[in-house]
């Protein structure tokens, strides 16, 4: 049996150290579950894009919790549990649709589109048998309902009458960098969901880890795509718990800079016989071809080139994790742009260039570590403390995840 | 049935998945002409009409790029494939190109031992049934039934 959080004691380096037992404790799990996806944090639901439509739904997690995000009649969005007041099924069963109101399969106990029960099958009986009392109220075990807020077209959702509106909680500097994406209306490619091996913090970790980025994922590398005159940064935002990374390389590969790769492939090196699949375009004006930037606790947003995504990062018990992709473009492209992202989509998902390495990484954490619960791991790159930096050698928005993460957790 | 013709596409079929059960994914990009697509996406992209990709080729240059990617850029865990594939639908769309579709369920097979039922799907293909040479795709979707893919998708199916 494992200790319970109470009886786990942070190791004294502080925010340099991260023991095992925080990716291992099923106590510590359920204490996410209620203190963070439940607690006073933003979760990602998806994009505004996914419903366009007065009716339309979908259904996915806050942390493990099923809910039902809704467009209502109104234009409205609303986010509640999805769980049905009488006995708890699923309320909805289906992905996603376009619905007036929202009927509990089990026994038809009906919703409106925000979330509020309308009526009871047979709540006064048939031919005045059976039923319920008059003063029942099973209104009382309603479906939790959501504080929802749209940010650029990014839809948060909280439990909690505390958190802070989301502009304020994602900071600044953070929510600056998701507008420069996030610039204008945008058209879903489609997606794909990534189940990782392992707890959810490791991929939020290494997501936020710049120091791994040129080490593990090689692709780059190995075909001399690399810059040596690389600019880039790191920004931590919110409470520590939200990042933005970029990398403002020299745009648009020429076709002699190919030549010159493919020299060197010639003495020794590797090249790529369709480099053209990097040609891309600066959209967004500014020079910064890669931004990664993510919110506590389980929002993603790429640009990498000219592929944009989002990642939801779901939590589905202590040593597994879903990660599911939606990748976008914006209502403006025209053919050959859609086909400019479908083709860098290469570098991103489940098979990306630069990303398939990440989907085992994080699982070799979970299993090398899986006798040393006692034991921790060293974070000490870029020093021991959290703030922003202009070298990506450094760890410090992982740093900046467990400062926002042992606050929730009263760790 | 054209005999001849089922047996020509059944064949290709079957050696496009012995090479990569074999790990000689070398052959891979010759099993298309030269300007060849290969994609795998999912059910539920290909039924919405969505046109993203898990993986996507337009040539057989992007096909070798992956094959190079893979064998010297990528890091993954030693594993292999075993692919079973269903007996073929084929019609001929004209004198030089057939349309195939069939099933298939791969079994990944890690280093550790671990086996695990990792993709079932549909092979959509476009056959070019050149005059003398061997067939070749012009184009393969892969749609696999599920959307969710586990760890990562490295080999191609």
């Amino acid at each position: 049996m494992s200790a319970g959080p109470a009886a786990r004691a942070w190791p004294s380096e502080g925010l340099a150290r991260v023991p095992y037992w925080i990716y291992q404790d099923e106590d510590v799990y359920r204490r996410e579950q209620e203190r963070i996806y439940r607690g006073d944090t933003w979760n990602f639901l998806g994009l505004e894009a996914e419903l366009p439509e007065k009716g339309d739904f979908k259904t996915t997690f806050a942390g493990e919790m099923p809910v039902v995000v809704t467009r209502d009649e109104k234009g409205a969005l609303n986010c509640f549990e999805n769980r049905c007041a009488h006995r708890g099924s699923l309320l909805c069963i289906k992905d996603r649709g376009n619905v007036k109101e929202i009927v509990c399969v089990y026994h038809n106990w009906t919703y409106d589109l925000r979330g509020d029960l309308t009526a009871v099958a047979f709540r006064r009986g048939v031919q005045g048998k059976g039923g319920m009392l008059a003063d029942a109220e099973p209104e009382s075990q309603a479906p939790r309902k959501f504080r929802v807020e749209v940010f650029c077209g990014l839809i948060f959702a909280t439990l909690s009458d505390n958190t802070s509106p989301v502009e304020r909680y994602i900071g600044p500097e953070i929510a600056a960098r998701i507008r420069r994406v996030m610039k204008e209306p945008v058209k879903i490619l489609g997606g794909y969901t990534q189940v990782l091996q392992s707890n959810w913090k490791l991929y939020f970790e290494n997501v936020k880890d710049t120091y791994h980025a040129s080490l593990l994922h090689l692709f780059f590398s190995t075909f001399r795509l690399n810059r040596l005159e690389q600019k880039g940064g790191v920004v931590v935002g919110g409470e520590g718990g939200s990042h933005a990374s970029f990398t403002m390389m020299k745009s648009e590969l020429s076709g002699d800079e190919y030549e010159r790769a493919g020299m060197r492939s010639a003495s020794g090196g590797y090249a790529l016989q369709a480099p053209q699949m990097l040609e891309s375009m600066d959209e967004i004006g500014d020079g910064v071809t890669l931004q990664i930037l993510t919110v506590f606790p389980g929002f993603v947003l790429q640009q990498i080139m000219n592929s944009l995504a989002v990642r939801q990062v779901l939590p589905k018990g202590v040593g597994r994790t879903e990660l599911v992709w939606t990748c976008f473009g914006y209502a403006s492209d025209d053919a050959k742009m859609t086909e400019l992202r479908m083709k860098q989509a290469n570098l991103v998902g489940p098979a990306g260039y630069i990303s398939l390495e990440d989907g085992a990484a994080t699982g070799f954490v979970q299993r090398g570590a899986a006798g040393a619960s006692e034991r921790a791991s060293f974070v000490e790159m870029g020093g021991r403390t959290v703030e922003s930096n202009e070298s990506r050698v450094t760890e410090t928005s992982v740093r900046g995840l467990w400062q926002q993460y042992r606050r929730h957790m009263g760790l | 049935m054209d005999a001849a013709l089922q047996l020509a596409v059944e064949n290709l079929l079957a050696r496009y998945v012995h090479a990569i059960d074999d790990d000689r994914l070398e052959d891979w990009p010759g099993f298309f002409v030269e300007k060849g697509r290969y994609r795998i996406t999912t059910a539920e992209n290909y039924e919405r009409g969505l046109p993203l990709s898990i993986i996507y080729a337009d040539s057989r240059a992007m096909l070798a790029d992956r094959v190079s990617a893979l064998r010297h850029a990528n890091i993954y865990e030693a594993q292999r494939y075993r692919h079973t594939v269903s007996s073929t639908l084929v019609e001929r769309l004209d004198a030089g190109t057939v349309r195939a579709s069939s099933n298939f369920q791969v079994v990944r097979i890690m280093h550790t031992g671990e086996s695990l039922l990792f993709a079932s799907g549909r092979y959509l293909d476009r056959i070019r049934m050149s005059g003398g040479g061997e067939p070749q795709f012009e184009e393969r979707v892969v749609v696999i039934d599920s959307r969710s893919v586990d760890t990562l998708l490295a080999i191609p199916l």
